[in-house]
């Protein structure tokens, strides 16, 4: 990632940041202002980030995925009714149930990327309009079992929906303890306690949310440090010189575009399995296009990926702490409050965004590009 | 190891491609230590063979030995081990990668079975190059590097794995004739270690001076198999072509008229936004062909593309038939008469998927008679294809199907035949002849004398020598984005030519 | 299985002539796409049979029913024309939704509130017009958009059509919700006022509710194919669709080209939201056109782009979507499984190759190409 930016992302995040702070600073200290902008952005770019990903293993590979909202969509479905069953039907307690529904997740995206890698591989089609059957498959698919499992009488779950075994618990990693012991040498204080507070507010995340972050990082070194990594990227900037040296190209392909698809389902799992408990029609709501954008924007790089999501999740961040402060906003920004106005800030960040104003990245070169013996 | 000792064979290979038998009944032999040519024109067959043996491509029928024993080649791993390495015309590097990285793609040295080892394998580079004189860097991005330098990095790779037959498919391609004979002193090398080469080309003097054996393919079949010495030119072109090849182009002497297209100080920005033409002069003059000489990638691309309108120039100017024209777009340029033959007539010059007769009309769809008052009118359009398609010689099913179901010598008459049909004071042709076959070459090369003789100005880019030699009235060398000298067509050697060409300074 | 597919698809293209057997994939695409339906429905426990009788008798079983297949059919015939229409111009429109939704927002605000501004009521002959204007040019200038962005910086149309529907639907949230929302005490709704009686258009006959704009949604296809073929105009679309960079070759201004394409494309979407105000709904509300767009794309896919195709789609859809309410009545199954059975249909016109594998149909020679990389 080059300076110019990494710095743009850093100003886009101190903004947005800067004006939660400034109106909610009448109600609140600064610091824990920032503390929970910064938590709910870790938080609400996770799927962002494992959506980028997705996008990244198939498209350093050479296969264009704008399927990724449909994967996570279906994932987030399956995931969800898999936790269902195991907790209504099959009587198992919520934790273990999760965790199935998690893996189901997983699974069922991976299905759903396997469909696009057949479509795009083997039947070379047009890998955009192969990656719009995925989004509207998916649409159809989830919207016709989610209405005939629990909204029509006669159905498995007789016209109701169960409750469901609730959500992932957050892990809190005890840095606020850190933070107080070390306040505690120099004689406890208001503010250093507060930043201990802060400290787990930031630190008390789901597991899918840590487990993203993980995978930036196991992502690179996949990428750039391995056999595989240097075998994917070469399918996808020059798929005939891979062949001329044996590499199968169809196989890599299959192979990142599932192993892709599979994160976009880890990244459905966030929805309806850790985030909330329930599935609505449509819910990822654009999240997958807006990775795509954060992949695109990362200069297809796992890192860079991860940095423009946090640019999304601090937009997405400001929408929702805004509500917070919504008695103290000054009545000249009233229409602030209309979330629907706020809530613009991601899509036009990321229209700005693919216009090039920072810069152009360079997608690989087999990009999308069926390869033909 | 004696001299005769046949290291590679195939025997009655044939392969068909659907409307084509590529590959008929075609034998082959290569002896330890020689360099064999293979030669042949474009569409005769020569790179089939080579992607059966190295296993691309399965053959329909026939064998292949290996040391006498026969010997299954199903893909590129399996002649990889059998110790056949390949050096494609196209080069197989991935631009983005290091040398190094390059080279062990596929054959890659592990720690814990995953995580690559580039140290070792900059090491084992190291080894190979000092050992063969091959000199290049394992870090360098293999995209920034000279192309002489990325054929010596695809030759490492083979002899990374061990290569002992090495296939060269139209190497010198893309070479000065200097760097060409720096590739020659190469292959000396191999062959002295034990390597033995198969050789494709259609260069006629190349293939003389350091073949040890040619042969001939020619519409899918061997022709025969003969050596330098009891050979000549005459005799191969007509073994390549089948029939008597007049190897000159006749033409009479130039009448130049007055100034068509003057270029003062021109520079040109590339993609990058690297200056690749440097303060570029020149002028054509009405009823001469002036030539463009030099290796690809000096700046003649960038140049065509700024005087046809189709890249913005960063500074200088442009005045064609008296007007200045600088940074105008195609439009204006083709009403003024200019007509442009672009060097890649797939991406630029045809829509594939029109008709012949919509490609025909291409850039003059919009006016009378083809179009009135913005409805275009069908008649028109089909009576100016069946005119040209007449005129031009295209063979052609009918006016109406695809022009990608043509064949390249075909499609490159389509872009003639438009070009050549609105009134025209200037021709620019770019790689005019590139992957024709020998007829066709002949017909295009035709045309362009009959042009000149017509009064027309003749702007030439090719990076054929031979071409530029054969069409020229006179002669601009390229280099490194400035045009090292302009010299009479009559009174220049290839010798010479060759070395402005790489880049030497002509004296004052 | 397969062997029997083969045999179907041997049959057919050899009983059929051959100006047909260019519809030959589309027609099994939706056959196949049917019983993968079917299947469906059984396993939901329906009778498919009984399944699509229902759903045939909802779409024709009478005069009725056809005219409401027909008001089904008319915003897809215009939105369907709209992405075919991107598709020639090579570009790839996902955005007929938002543009729909804001030409139907535009010519709602003008066909209730134009009479109030001016001061005095319009006659029919020009309030119509107008209303319907309003909104094409605005479904026009929000397509322009990503067309300006796509040709001037390369940002891709795909991804920013999109973005552009998010924003069209919380806009137009926030207007139904705020500023435009209907001022009657009882409502609760997100939707504009009625709009007045001479902004209406007419139903075709009395007692049905087809109505004038399938007639226009007909001439429009009628003229988008006279644009395509037989202009100028059409020429330099369809070559900057086909081969970008021999278009500029050619001296054609492609830049240009692309604003206008997607400019064109967004119009007709546009009409699609603006006739369902002013001929059907009389009002616009939230929600009303969720999926058009999307249903859009399969349209102008299954009718392979061309206008005519685009039609007959059109009412394919158009009837699946009337008919199956009468499928749930008599199966009980939801009528989201018509979303199931299209997105098949899309699927398996989209990927040709695999019909061509099941009925064993050689392979077109050419591959026409519908859109490009992030590259381009």
């Amino acid at each position: 990632m080059d300076w110019k930016r990494f710095l743009f992302i850093l100003l886009v995040i101190a903004v947005l940041f800067g004006a939660v702070v400034l109106v909610g600073m009448v109600k609140q200290e600064p610091i824990i202002i920032i503390a929970s902008m910064l938590a709910t952005t870790i938080t609400v770019a996770t799927p962002l980030t494992l959506g980028a990903l997705s996008g990244l293993f198939c498209e350093r590979s050479g296969v264009v995925n704008i399927g990724i909202e449909g994967m996570m969509l279906t994932a987030a479905f399956f995931g969800w009714l898999a936790a269902i069953y195991m907790s209504s039907i099959f009587g198992f307690p919520a934790l273990p149930s999760l965790l199935v529904g998690v893996f189901f997740a997983i699974v069922s995206g991976g299905l759903m990327a396997l469909l696009h890698a057949a479509l795009s591989v083997t039947f070379k089609v047009d890998q955009i309009i192969g990656g719009t059957v995925i989004n509207i498959l998916a649409i159809g698919i989830t919207g016709f079992l989610n209405r005939q499992l629990f909204f029509e009488s006669g159905s498995v779950f007789g016209g109701t929906v169960p409750h469901g075994p609730g959500t992932l618990p957050n892990i809190l990693i005890p840095v606020g303890q850190g933070v107080k012991a070390i306040c505690g040498w120099f004689g406890p204080s208001e503010s250093c306690l507060t930043f201990a507070n802060s400290m787990d507010k930031i630190f008390s995340q789901g597991p899918i949310t840590y487990a993203a972050i993980l995978l930036v990082i196991l992502s690179h070194f996949v990428l750039f440090k391995t056999t595989w990594g240097l075998r994917t990227r070469s399918v996808g900037e020059h798929p005939r010189a891979a062949d001329t040296v044996g590499i199968n190209v169809a196989k890599m392909r299959y192979a990142n575009v599932i192993l892709g698809g599979m994160l976009a389902g880890l990244g459905g799992a966030y929805f309806t399995l850790e985030s909330v408990p329930s599935f609505e029609p449509l819910m990822t709501n654009g999240r997958g296009f807006i990775a795509l954008a954060a992949m695109i924007f990362g200069n297809w790089t796992p890192f860079g990926a991860w940095a423009a999501s946090l640019v999304f999740g601090a937009a997405q961040a400001m929408q929702i702490n805004m509500q917070v402060f919504r008695d103290v906003i000054p009545p000249q920004w009233a229409f602030l409050q209309v979330s629907y106005v706020v809530g613009l800030a991601p899509y036009i960040l990321t229209m700005l965004i693919l216009t090039g104003i920072i810069g152009k990245t360079i997608p690989p070169a087999a990009d999308g590009v069926p390869y033909e013996k | 190891m004696t001299e005769n000792n046949i290291v590679l064979e195939a025997r009655g290979i044939t392969k068909q491609f659907p409307g084509v038998l590529a590959n008929d009944q075609v034998d082959f032999d290569l002896r330890n230590g020689e360099i064999h040519a293979l030669l042949g024109e474009n569409g005769a067959g020569k790179t089939t063979l080579m992607n059966i043996l190295y296993g691309l491509y399965h053959q329909d029928a026939g064998e292949v030995f290996l040391n006498g024993q026969p010997i299954e080649i199903h893909s590129s791993r399996d002649s990889i081990k059998a110790g056949i390495g390949m050096v494609h015309q196209h080069f197989m590097l991935v631009p983005v990668f290091s040398v190094a990285e390059n080279i062990m793609l596929g054959d890659e040295i592990t720690r814990l079975g995953m995580i690559l080892d580039e140290k070792a394998v900059a090491k084992r580079v190291l080894e190979l190059s000092r050992q063969y004189g091959l000199d290049v860097d394992p870090q360098a991005l293999v995209g920034q590097l000279p192309v002489g330098v990325q054929q010596r990095v695809e030759i490492i790779k083979t002899l990374y794995r061990d290569a002992s037959i090495l296939i060269l498919d139209e190497p010198t391609a893309v070479l000065t004739p200097q760097e060409a004979e720096d590739l020659f002193r190469i292959m000396h090398e191999l062959t002295e270690r034990g390597v033995s080469i198969i050789f494709i080309t259609h260069k006629l003097k190349e293939v003389l001076a350091i073949a040890d054996r040619i042969t001939v393919m020619r519409a899918g079949k061997v022709i025969g198999t003969v050596t330098p010495k009891e050979t000549s030119e005459q005799k191969l072109a007509t073994m390549m072509v089948g029939r008597d090849v007049i190897l000159t182009v006749d033409k009479g002497l130039s009448q130049p008229g007055e100034e068509v297209l003057k270029v003062d100080r021109l520079k040109v920005h590339d993609f990058r936004g690297l200056e690749v033409v440097r303060e570029v002069s020149f002028e054509v003059r009405a009823g001469e062909v002036l030539g463009i000489a030099g290796v690809q990638g000096n700046g003649q691309t960038e140049l065509v593309e700024a005087l046809t309108g189709l890249r913005p120039t960063a500074s200088g100017r442009m005045l064609f038939a008296g007007k200045d024209l600088t940074g105008k777009p195609p439009r204006p340029l083709t009403e003024t008469g200019m007509a442009h033959v672009p060097e890649d007539r797939q991406r630029h010059g045809l829509v594939l998927n029109f008709s012949v007769a919509d490609n025909m009309v291409l850039n003059t769809y919009y006016r009378p008679p083809f179009a009135r008052f913005g409805v275009m009118q069908p008649e028109a359009i089909d009576a100016n294809a069946r005119n040209l398609v007449k005129e031009f010689d295209v063979r052609t099913p009918s006016p109406f199907v695809a022009v990608s179901k043509l064949s390249g010598g075909n499609q490159q008459k389509v872009i003639v035949a438009r070009e050549l049909s609105h009134g025209v004071k200037l021709l620019l042709a770019n790689q005019p002849t590139r992957g024709l076959d020998v007829g066709s070459i002949e017909y295009i090369h035709q045309e362009i004398v009959a042009m000149r003789d017509r009064g027309v100005g003749v702007l030439l880019v090719s990076a054929e020598l031979d071409e530029i030699m054969a069409l020229s009235d006179r002669i601009a060398v390229m280099y490194h984005g400035q045009i090292v000298t302009t010299v009479d067509a009559k009174k220049v050697t290839r010798e010479q030519l060759g070395l402005w060409m790489a880049g030497a300074r002509p004296e004052e | 299985m397969r062997q029997l597919a083969g045999k179907i698809g041997e049959g057919l293209k050899n009983s059929l002539p051959s100006a047909v057997n260019s519809l030959l994939v589309p027609l099994l695409a939706v056959l196949t796409a049917v019983v993968l339906g079917g299947i469906v429905i059984a396993l939901a426990g329906g009778n498919p049979f009984l399944a699509y009788v229902g759903l045939f008798q909802g779409a024709f079983g009478n005069a009725r029913a056809i005219s409401e297949t027909a008001i089904w059919a008319t915003p897809y015939i215009f939105a369907g024309l709209a992405v075919a229409l991107a598709f020639k111009g090579g570009l790839f429109n996902i955005g007929a939704e938002g543009q729909l939704a804001f030409g139907a927002v535009v010519s709602a605000l003008i066909g209730y509130a134009l009479p109030g501004w001016l001061g005095f009521d319009l006659p029919a002959i020009i309030h119509i017009p107008f209303a319907i204007l309003c909104g094409g040019l605005t479904g026009a200038l929000w397509a322009a958009i990503p067309g300006f962005l796509k040709a001037y910086t390369g940002g891709h149309e795909v991804i920013n059509t999109i973005m552009m529907n998010y924003i069209a639907l919380n806009l137009t949230s926030f207007l139904l919700n705020g500023p435009m929302k209907d001022p009657n005490p009882n409502n609760v709704i997100a939707r504009t006022p009625v709009i007045a009686e001479s902004a209406r258009l007419a139903p075709l006959f009395e007692g049905y509710r087809i109505h004038w704009g399938f007639l226009l949604a007909l001439l429009v296809a009628f003229l988008v194919w006279v644009l395509l073929w037989k202009t100028t105009l059409g020429f330099e679309i369809r070559t900057v669709g086909a081969n970008p960079d021999a278009a500029r070759y050619a001296g054609i201004n492609v830049k240009r080209t692309i604003v206008l394409t997607m400019a064109l494309s967004g119009l007709l979407a546009g009409m699609a939201g603006t006739i369902e105000v002013t001929a059907l709904n009389h009002r616009h509300e939230l929600g009303f056109s969720i999926g058009y767009g999307f249903d859009a794309i399969a349209i102008a896919l299954l009718g392979k782009t061309h206008p005519l195709g685009v039609v007959i789609a059109a009412i394919l859809f158009g009837a699946m979507r009337n008919g199956a309410t009468r499928m749930q009545f008599l199966t009980q199954i939801p009528v989201d499984v018509i979303s199931v059975i299209q997105a098949l249909i899309l699927l398996f016109v989209a990927a040709d190759a695999i019909i061509r594998y099941i009925y064993r149909i050689r392979a077109a020679s050419e591959r026409v190409v519908l859109t490009r990389g992030w590259g381009g």
